[in-house]
């Protein structure tokens, strides 16, 4: 009977290749004066300066379109906690993106309201106007809490709603064309639906 | 009966945005004269005798909630939940976008009553615009000198953040949502210490919704009895009432707690559409047991009501399903989202909503027996209470009525999906 290999570990201890990654030094990690100044200023805001990781995470995003390796340990190295730690934040959140997204975004609401009139439809369309582009990122998402106009999608982090599937692709070639997006369909324009008088 | 707006007077001026806009409507003079002519003790006092009850979901009276912080020289900390993300719910996102300075007066009175230095207002991280808004009426009142050190010249200090969430729903929960302030993951904690006596950053913290603080100016400046003259006995003041699904005018509208249902879904939102009838809705959000129509649309909407038909208000948000909607393929929606959205930390939650959502896939398929019907409902009996916060009771709940209440309906789903696999 053969045996079972066994572990290497087990018997001479499990030596890590190599140690933990720690604190990034400042000058090591080539981050703007722009992103610093700003991830400084956030936490100032806060009597814990952790409390400015998400915020900080959001101007990495900003700055380089998604939570880049490299935006991260320049976060890190002006908040003075691990690149491990805020990846570990970012990557618990749907909207930080730990992998490249295009430079627009479309999110296209799924759940129930949206669902019952006609979101996966929607969703369908916007995917098939923007496929192929790789500069668009297209995807479902869960409630984004403007159940009134469902169906809708929040692009580039603006509503709009209720949307129509031909106004996917129309608002694709918007995008596209750097217009302004169905402008009559934004949230912002919609009056309250009832009235004292309803 | 028409809509009783007292958060959404005056909402439809735009220029209730801006702090002249609100001033015009006699808006800051609450703070003005809490901060001026009244003790702390005072204001509370007022909270606690309005019975105003939480408006997040947990209905739970905010005044008492307030006096459960500690007294003395410490670090207190106010939390304004504004990470509204449960299905169906989207009555903060009017309040904050309409009138973002009847919140921040709100926050800044409560603060005072709770003896609270710093405030926050989570906002959750898809409302960027909503959030737009807050910063700049937030900066206008600190110009003001409504926020800030000495405010109005008293010795009374109070620093206020906005504080953009990034996408989670779980941190509308409020120990996840005090993790996801401190910079964290946002994993619920263990409860008790509740945060009244230990929450942010380990001081006493009270938290409290959106509406519930939009509440706040209008109570104190009429006083408990003005405002116990609307809605019930155990459920006094209006509530913002965010109607959706398959109904002709969805919305959002204030009306007094106690209206009949009936009038909201079809009078006020126009009920469905031509020659469809309403079969089933969730009266609180998408965590709210389902009601039948013969169940729910008669009944008065308010908390006691709900409660004693076994389901709950919650949020206060109407989904509307008509009779074209099939409701296991709407369990199967709502247990994804419940699944997506946990955070993994609690077995019965993490494991219970990837089974449901598994199982109610094979229902749909038509690969599941009636008795996996039975599987389904246990699943769901042993997730409720077994966690540290509610969120897979939050899918135990609707699905579980779902399968009870219309168990039929996914015996016949079964069958007919197994009719079309063999017809392929």
């Amino acid at each position: 009977m053969s045996r079972l290999p066994v572990d290497q570990a087990v018997v001479e201890g499990r030596v890590p290749e190599r140690a933990p990654e720690e604190i990034p030094e400042l000058h090591e990690v080539g981050c703007p004066p722009e992103l610093r100044q700003r991830i400084e200023e956030l936490m100032s805001r806060y009597p814990d300066r952790k409390s400015a990781s998400i915020p900080a995470l959001w101007a990495v995003q900003r700055l380089y379109g998604w939570c880049t390796p490299e935006g991260i340990r320049q976060a890190a190295a002006v908040m003075r906690v691990t690149p491990a730690y805020l990846e570990s934040v970012a990557s618990f959140y749907d909207l930080l993106h730990t992998e490249p997204v295009g430079t627009h975004q479309v999110a296209v609401c799924t759940n129930i309201s949206c669902w019952m009139r006609g979101g996966d439809e929607l969703l369908d369309a916007f995917r098939a106007a923007a496929a192929g582009d790789e500069s668009l990122f297209v995807t479902g998402f869960e409630c984004l809490g403007a159940c009134d106009i469902a169906p809708m999608a929040s692009i580039d982090e603006r509503y709009f709603g209720p949307l129509e599937n031909g106004e996917a692709a129309v608002a694709i070639d918007q995008l596209k064309a750097g217009e302004d997006v169905l402008p009559e369909k934004a949230l912002e324009k919609r009056p309250l639906p009832g009235g004292p008088d309803a | 009966m028409p809509e009783t707006r007292l958060l959404l007077k005056n909402a439809e001026d735009p220029a209730l945005r801006t702090l002249a806009g609100y001033k015009g409507y006699g808006g800051y003079a609450t703070l003005e004269k809490a901060y001026r002519e009244m003790e702390a003790d005072e204001v509370l006092k007022e909270l606690e005798d309005s019975g105003l009850r939480g408006r997040g979901g947990a209905g739970f009276s905010m005044g008492k909630k307030a006096s459960f912080l500690p007294r003395g020289e410490m670090d207190k900390y106010l939390c304004c939940n504004a990470d509204e993300s449960e299905p169906g719910a989207f009555k903060d996102r009017e309040l904050m976008q309409r009138n973002p300075h009847q919140l921040i007066e709100g926050i800044a009175i409560a603060a005072l009553a709770a003896d609270a230095g710093h405030a926050f207002i989570f906002i959750r991280g898809e409302y960027d615009s909503q959030a737009d808004v807050l910063d700049a009426a937030v900066a206008e009142a600190y110009e003001a000198g409504y926020l800030g050190e000495n405010i109005l010249g008293t010795h009374r200090n109070l620093e206020l953040v906005v504080h953009r969430g990034a996408g989670a729903y779980i941190c509308g929960e409020e120990t996840a949502l005090l993790d996801a302030l401190e910079g964290k993951r946002g994993n619920p904690r263990l409860k008790p210490p509740f945060p009244a006596v230990q929450g942010l950053y380990g001081g006493p913290t009270l938290i409290n919704n959106v509406e519930t603080l939009s509440n706040v100016p209008g109570i104190v400046a009429n006083g408990a009895e003005w405002f116990k003259g609307f809605g019930t006995e155990q459920s006094p003041g209006t509530k913002v009432v965010s109607i959706s699904g398959c109904v002709r005018r969805p919305g959002n509208y204030e009306v007094e707690l106690g209206i009949p249902t009936r009038e909201l879904i079809e009078d006020l939102a126009g009920g469905p559409l031509e020659g469809r009838e309403v079969k089933a809705f969730y009266p609180g959000g998408s965590s709210s047991p389902v009601l039948t129509a013969e169940e729910g649309l008669d009944l008065p909407y308010s908390f006691e009501a709900m409660a004693e038909a076994g389901s709950m208000l919650g949020s206060g948000s109407i989904i509307v399903a008509d009779d074209s909607v099939s409701i296991p393929h709407m369990a199967l929606r709502t247990a994804r989202f419940y699944h997506h959205e946990s955070c993994g930390k609690c077995t019965p939650c993490r494991e219970g909503t990837n089974w449901t959502v598994k199982m109610l896939e094979r229902v749909v398929r038509g690969e599941a027996t009636p008795m996996d019907l039975d599987i389904v409902a246990s699943v769901q009996d042993n997730i409720i209470g077994h966690c540290l916060c509610v969120l897979g009771d939050s899918m135990a709940m609707p699905v579980g009525a779902m399968v009870r209440k219309y168990r039929q309906e996914f015996e016949d789903v079964i069958t007919a999906a197994q009719g079309e696999a063999v017809a392929a």
